[in-house]
């Protein structure tokens, strides 16, 4: 088996998802409407063996909505994809990727804790970092960081 | 057999009863009356007092127990952020601390000072507290570096302590980011100062100016 290449997975992409993702050195950015989140990860572990979770979080694009980003690597090809997706404005729900990656359950419970997105399907969506009684999700845009907590602030 | 009745429990207070931030700091800066004396100690001591002639022992039992405290402070050892790393340097070989009569010790209950060695988070205040609170009368606390004094860089962050203050009474604040070995023990000498000038009323020494 030849070694996948960046332009040839996103051929691959391109052909499954209908998708154009950019490509840059071994790095793509693929961009994805959310009902096909879990479903391109899924190809892209099982079909472009990228099998390493890096990592996932999100973006505030403030009035435009949320922005859910993961990068799932391919370490014997070198070949990196991070998929994104857009959450309408004000929505907060994502599928969640924990029945593709294990590892996904605590990047997933971070970014709930620190962006509020709630990923359905997810085992065990608690804060992870903040204690249990924070009020507020601290690196959304229109999160005030003077915001008193009691009694310490 | 007699049957001792309980000794009555002053509920600590909650957020809820105060009106606003201010009151409840307010609350937490004021030290009570017995925060800083062992009532065993006092309770002799009133006890000397009164006997015919005892003055003339109970003004000097104060110099006395003083010189004692401050000759064998331990401070626990809690180390919280990278502060702790210049903590445990003063603590070793080099600086040494023990020649002050300092042995880090590894139980809040047998400590007599908590040296407050980095960034207080808003998770932490509270098992930090509990440390404080598990200590015995009398305690001290040293703030050391910029986190402990004031949230240092991290202090306009969602997630950091304003300052260690907020949360126990300070005696000494440590500037430095870290404070060097040097800085922490110039510190704990000015703890040891105020220590001798501690007094069995149980009010504290007024801050002295440094030398």
């Amino acid at each position: 088996m030849t070694a996948l290449t960046a332009a040839a997975a996103a051929s691959r992409i391109q052909e499954r998802f209908g998708v154009e993702a950019a490509v840059e050195g071994g790095l793509l950015s693929v961009p994805l409407p959310l009902e096909r989140w879990q479903e391109c990860a899924r190809f892209a572990k099982d079909t472009l063996g990228c099998r390493y979770f890096n990592w996932l979080t999100a973006v505030d694009w403030k009035e435009q909505g949320l922005e859910v980003l993961a990068r799932l690597d391919n370490l014997d090809a070198r070949v990196a994809v991070t998929l994104r997706t857009r959450l309408a404005a004000g929505a907060t729900r994502c599928p969640t990727l924990t029945g593709v990656f294990r590892g996904a359950g605590w990047m997933e419970r971070e970014c709930f804790d620190m962006f509020g997105v709630v990923f359905e399907g997810h085992p065990d969506l608690r804060r992870i970092l903040l204690g249990d009684d924070w009020e507020g999700h601290p690196l959304r845009k229109d999160y005030a960081v003077d915001t008193p907590q009691a009694p310490y602030r | 057999m007699e049957v001792k009745p309980p000794i009555p429990q002053v509920p600590p207070a909650v957020w809820s009863d105060f009106k606003d931030l201010q009151e409840w700091e307010k609350y937490h800066q004021e030290r009570t009356g017995n925060d800083r004396s062992s009532e065993a100690l006092t309770s002799i001591a009133d006890a000397i007092h009164h006997m015919p002639g005892g003055w003339i022992v109970t003004t000097g039992t104060d110099k006395i127990f003083n010189w004692a405290r401050k000759s064998s402070i331990w401070p626990v050892t809690f180390g919280l952020a990278c502060c702790a790393i210049e903590m445990m340097a003063t603590f070793a070989s080099r600086f040494d601390v023990e020649r002050f009569g300092m042995v880090p010790w590894a139980s809040p209950r047998h400590s007599d000072l908590m040296i407050v060695s980095g960034t207080v988070t808003i998770k932490m205040a509270p098992m930090l507290k509990r440390i404080y609170d598990q200590m015995p009368d009398p305690k001290w606390v040293v703030s050391m570096g910029s986190c402990a004094n004031s949230g240092g860089p991290f202090r306009h962050g969602y997630h950091v302590v304003k300052g260690v203050d907020r949360v126990v009474p300070v005696d000494v604040y440590v500037p430095g980011c870290p404070p060097t070995p040097d800085s922490l023990m110039y510190g704990l000498l000015r703890l040891q100062e105020q220590v001798a000038h501690f007094s069995q009323t149980g009010t504290r020494p007024s801050p002295t100016e440094p030398a």
